[in-house]
């Protein structure tokens, strides 16, 4: 289910630091030609299909079609992110819609705490950092 | 005239690309879940002096096995005891684990489940009546960590709201790392040994994807958590469906290939994965079978896996296939006797059990369990939901064909292949279970000095799933920090000179330059071959001859000495592979890792004489368990001096009732 550009919206991400889908396809398979200042994917038999292109674009100028040797036109899934939730809308082949809404995170992007003040004190014991802050004590198995 | 060829990719190749060299105390290869573990825990024990690096082949916000999401942590213990998920874990895989690591993973996971849900992560919770809320309104019901009920799926499985799940767990590791102890884009292709310590790991070499840089790092202690191998076997889906892998299509074998080079001991590689899943999209069946309490049926609507004829086939592997939850290899074999016999396909009754779950719900909670349906896919396989609009399946109206897919090697699922490692340090561990250096004890070690692993790295170890192998990851980072102050005298040194090391790393692109011109269409000429030839030349010999699908998993001892011959060739001609692109060179040294991973996978289907996992391979001229002399672990060495493989025996401990 390769994802594909649609030319009229990409603009090549010129007016940001990095080109967005190339900068996130965990594959490697978004590349920007800089003559033509648009993005395509350069191996679409190796996309996985996770839509982390579609998701960051800015300018909402990536789809996903079906893959050729399984999935027959017509139908598509597209994403709307924001900050706390994805809204999907799902189009059948048959034209049923059907639209979802799901959480992605409750905390602001950016507010995953990394503990930065925290230090360890034993390091010849087995417990994690913040297990170690909770007081947490290492237990043993019961053996055979 | 014929346009001209168009060289694939846009950061063409240079014959001499600029070098970087670096030197660091620790090195963590790698940028998935368990690598996000390491980052976020080691600041937190080393000093502030102490340098740091990691390296990923994509970018962390979306690289590794969460990249897409996932619908549901399947590591969670919480008020189950850790010797109960051994005894999961150890009958799942056919009664060969490794107790100690199985335990010590069990002991921990939940801390770092807790800090997902503390960063951002949704996770459902019941409410006061037991009815289901998911992650943002299950807030009001406070936080695993403080007491509030998950919702369980198996015993094993909590539900989450998980899309931006690796967003926010690789967050909190850029956070805790620092940017500037981070490239992206940097694929470690080789671990390096230290000139003066033939067995004690000193540096690693790699490139970036992104500019024409070689990058040669020095390193007293490195990681290496790659993740596991996909594409080794022809998939099902042959087009651009090939991209449509179970498991992360990037996962190249990497972390397996680059230990075993460095002669790290490899244990269970016989081991593999080939999950039932719905056919073609490869959407996940747990929670259709787990919450949903749908029945798979064969083609004539039988309910065939509750049968007397497979009840009698599950007595034949007791105790494991007697236990209540029936390993999923034995699921397999179940399911592919029904296709072998003529009573395919295996359709997943969507239908009823949807039914089945409406009867006692209004119309709302009926809405809302069709978008806890969709939303199963829609979080992790985004493909599958639009397999169903493609195909025009609603699952309450038509059912969907279920099928066991390509093999796929992994430590962290339900598979156990990768890496012989040290258990941790403590007493009730047996003593062939654990070593270090000097006289020290390094949990997670490798047989090799200073190098580690976790996730899909570790063997005999499996069901560790994306939470387990972030606090996996978190583990070695305390124990890499342990070994650098133990050898804080250690200077690496690398054997090799800068020239032999870039020579190494750009051999495809410099063969291709040599010989481009040659011929009118650039993937077409004698003197070398692109790696997506390559890559297809290998799923096609372990396809037909390495218990691929086109034999239903199953091989003899004649076809695995005919791939095993086929396999030696593939490397010969590996030294040919022609790369013209950045992109390409990337291509090049993954089909060289799965071509490694793959043959230590085979030698070790090859030594051990019998068929321990029926429903994931057939060993034709071994049929059956054969306790008697094959309850054991086998590990496999290769001496990088030597260059020659031994593979062994070695003993299975039993630790917990």
């Amino acid at each position: 289910m390769p994802s594909f550009v649609i030319a009229e919206k990409c603009d090549g991400c010129k007016g940001g630091d990095k080109t967005a889908c190339m900068y996130i396809c965990p594959n490697d398979l978004m590349v920007l030609d800089t003559n033509a200042m648009k993005a395509y994917n350069q191996e679409p038999d190796q996309c996985w299909e996770c839509f982390s292109c579609v998701k960051i674009c800015p300018t909402q100028a990536i789809e996903v079609r079906g893959y050729s040797d399984f999935v027959p036109l017509g139908s598509s899934i597209m994403p709307l992110m924001s900050t706390e939730d994805v809204v999907w809308t799902c189009k059948f082949r048959n034209g049923l819609i059907k639209r979802f809404k799901f959480p992605i995170r409750t905390t602001a992007e950016g507010q995953a705490n990394g503990y930065l003040s925290l230090k360890g004190k034993d390091l010849d014991s087995q417990l994690l950092s913040t297990e170690e802050a909770d007081g947490f004590k290492m237990i043993k198995p019961t053996l055979v | 005239m014929a346009l001209p060829n168009k060289i694939l990719g846009e950061t063409k190749a240079d014959r001499d690309p600029k070098v970087v060299e670096r030197e660091v105390d620790i090195l963590i290869v790698g940028g998935g879940m368990a690598a996000c573990g390491t980052a976020f825990e080691v600041k937190k024990w080393a000093s502030d002096d102490t340098k740091i690096l990691l390296c990923d082949k994509a970018a962390m916000d979306r690289s590794g096995a969460v990249a897409q999401g996932l619908s549901a942590i399947n590591t969670y213990v919480g008020t189950n005891s850790p010797e109960d998920y051994v005894r999961m874990v150890r009958n799942d895989l056919m009664g060969l684990v490794r107790e100690d690591l199985i335990f010590d993973l069990g002991r921990h996971v939940d801390d770092s489940v807790h800090l997902f849900e503390e960063w951002g992560l949704p996770v459902w919770k019941k409410d006061a009546d037991g009815k289901t809320l998911d992650g943002n309104k299950g807030r009001e019901m406070g936080t695993l960590k403080g007491g509030a009920t998950p919702v369980r799926t198996g015993k094993w499985q909590i539900m989450i709201n998980g899309e931006s799940y690796k967003k926010i767990v690789a967050e909190a590791a850029k956070t805790a790392l620092g940017m500037d102890n981070i490239i992206e884009r940097c694929f470690i292709v080789e671990l390096l040994l230290d000139a003066k310590n033939p067995n004690q790991i000193a540096g690693a070499v790699g490139f970036s994807v992104r500019e024409n840089i070689v990058y040669i790092i020095k390193a007293k202690t490195i990681m290496v958590a790659c993740g596991g191998a996909v594409n080794i076997y022809q998939p099902r889906s042959v087009g651009e469906g090939k991209g449509r892998a179970w498991y992360p299509v990037w996962n190249a074998g990497s972390t397996y290939t680059m230990a075993m080079k460095v002669g790290a001991e490899l244990s269970m590689m016989e081991n593999r994965f080939t999950p039932a899943r719905f056919k073609d999209g490869y959407g996940p069946v747990g929670a259709w079978f787990l919450l949903f309490k749908a029945k798979t049926l064969n083609g004539l609507g039988e309910d065939f896996a509750g049968s007397a004829a497979a009840k009698e086939e599950l007595a034949k592997y007791a105790p494991y296939g007697t236990a209540a939850v029936t390993p999923t290899c034995l699921r397999n074999h179940l399911m592919l006797a029904e296709m072998k016999a003529g009573r395919g396909p295996i359709m997943m009754d969507t239908v009823t059990a949807l039914a089945n779950l409406g009867k006692t719900m209004d119309k709302k909670e009926l809405k809302h369990l069709e978008s806890e349906a969709w939303e199963d896919f829609l979080d992790m396989t985004c493909g599958q939901a639009n397999l169903w609009c493609a195909t025009n399946t609603e699952p309450e109206k038509k059912n969907s064909e279920v099928m066991p897919t390509e093999p796929y090697l992994l430590g962290s699922h339900s598979g156990c292949c990768g890496m012989w490692v040290s258990g941790p340090d403590e007493d009730w561990v047996p003593a062939s279970y654990k070593w270090g250096h000097k006289g020290k004890i390094y949990n997670r070690m490798t047989t090799v000095v200073g190098l580690f692993t976790s996730g899909d790295g570790v063997g005999c170890s499996g069901h560790k799933f994306s939470s387990g192998s972030h606090a996996e990851g978190r583990m070695v980072a305390k124990q890499m920090v342990k070994f650098i102050r133990d050898n804080a005298d250690f200077k690496p040194a690398i054997k090799q000179t800068t020239a032999e090391l870039v020579d190494m790393v750009y051999k495809p692109v410099r063969i291709y330059l040599d010989n481009c011109a040659y011929t009118t269409a650039v993937d077409i000429n004698p003197n070398y071959i692109k790696p997506s030839g390559m890559a297809l030349r290998l799923m096609k010999a372990t396809h037909e001859y390495g218990a691929g699908t086109a034999t239903y998993y199953q091989t003899s001892s004649k076809s695995l000495e005919i791939v095993m011959d086929m396999l030696q060739t593939m490397r010969e001609d590996c030294e040919k592979l022609g790369a013209g692109d950045l992109h390409e060179l990337m291509r090049a040294w993954e089909i060289y890792h799965r071509i490694w991973t793959v043959e230590a996978h085979l030698r070790h289907i090859q030594f051990r004489k019998e068929t321990r996992y029926p429903g994931f391979y057939y060993q034709a001229d071994y049929p059956g368990q054969d306790d008697a002399n094959w309850f054991c672990f086998v590990n496999s060495k290769y001496d990088p001096a030597a260059c020659k493989w031994d593979v062994f025996k070695k003993d299975y401990i039993k630790l917990i009732a």
